[in-house]
């Protein structure tokens, strides 16, 4: 469970991790309390798991990257292989079963277009799919994440 | 436009951040640039929107926020903008983005939702929903997780 402490010290740092030499030192000011405090705290919730990643999170569109969200109707019995066949591309970064017509989605990033339509095609010739939608954002009006704690 | 050591920046940058006194200084010295430098390029990055946050994220589960429903509405396009902005007020909502409609599938409005229990979510969707006096919208609850990760960019 989080502490009082460790609400404060997430809550801080989840969107503003400073940009400067001694960015716990920032935060432990901020906090009352020392660095050392602020980082061993950070690596035991690192390690507990409740951490998943610190540093920044770039803008795959401003990189030149394209991203797309894409919905497939998928046959049940097949659903474990095209799901883990969808996990080797290393420009998924999610891919989530969801109830419903269209049963698997998943997020895809690619360095090009191009690239980004060579893998919708090899992923719609799957056996077990029976149907493919590429949803490309057109508008972005929220993209967190900050979880109020 | 990104040079080169841009992009060795950013692919170093996807790494663990060194939870140590002078994170920069031993990111800087795993890439080979200076710690001034590398700071200078990372503010820049933020400035400029190439880092559209500095920070962590958590695992929400584990902190509590259990269940996650997409939720994907038909809104008149005449109002999506209106309502896309409005619905980002929930704290609930953490992304909210327009996305084309396709043939069988009208809708154009998509919200991620976090709270603690699938009812809360589908309790916070049709409140929305009624505010924003929409009637057709589909809750997509997750029955499995098969991937989760963050991208990597310029790694190969």
């Amino acid at each position: 469970m989080l502490t009082d402490f460790d609400r404060k010290l997430l809550n801080l740092i989840q969107t503003d991790l400073p940009l400067e030499k001694r960015p716990f030192l920032v935060i432990a000011e901020k906090l009352g309390t020392d660095e050392n405090a602020v980082i061993e705290r950070l690596r035991f919730l690192k390690e507990q798991g409740l951490i998943r990643r610190i540093g920044p999170f770039f803008d795959s569109g401003r990189l030149g990257y394209v991203s797309t969200l894409v919905a497939l109707r998928v046959k049940a019995e097949r659903m474990a292989e095209v799901a883990q066949t969808i996990n080797g591309y290393t420009g998924v970064t999610h891919n989530y079963e969801r109830e419903g017509k269209f049963n698997l989605w998943f997020a895809l990033i690619s360095p090009s277009l191009p690239a980004q339509t060579k893998i919708l095609a090899e992923i719609e010739q799957l056996a077990g799919v029976e149907q493919l939608m590429s949803l490309p954002a057109t508008r972005k009006y929220k993209v967190s994440v900050q979880f109020a704690l | 436009m990104l040079d080169h050591l841009d992009k060795a920046i950013i692919a170093a940058m996807q790494d663990d951040f060194p939870l140590v006194s002078e994170p920069y200084k031993e990111l800087a010295e795993q890439i080979g640039v200076s710690e001034e430098e590398l700071l200078t390029r990372l503010r820049r990055y933020r400035r400029c929107g190439h880092i559209r946050k500095m920070g962590l994220v958590l695992r929400h589960r584990k902190v509590g926020y259990r269940a996650n429903a997409l939720c994907a509405l038909a809104v008149p396009e005449e109002q999506v903008d209106a309502v896309g902005k409005k619905m980002t007020e929930c704290t609930a909502v953490t992304h909210c983005y327009t996305r084309l409609p396709q043939p069988e599938w009208n809708y154009n409005l998509y919200i991620m939702l976090h709270s603690s229990t699938r009812e809360k979510c589908r309790q916070i969707a049709e409140q929305l929903a009624e505010d924003s006096g929409i009637v057709d919208y589909v809750m997509l609850f997750s029955v499995h997780e098969w991937k989760k990760t963050s991208m990597r960019y310029f790694t190969d």
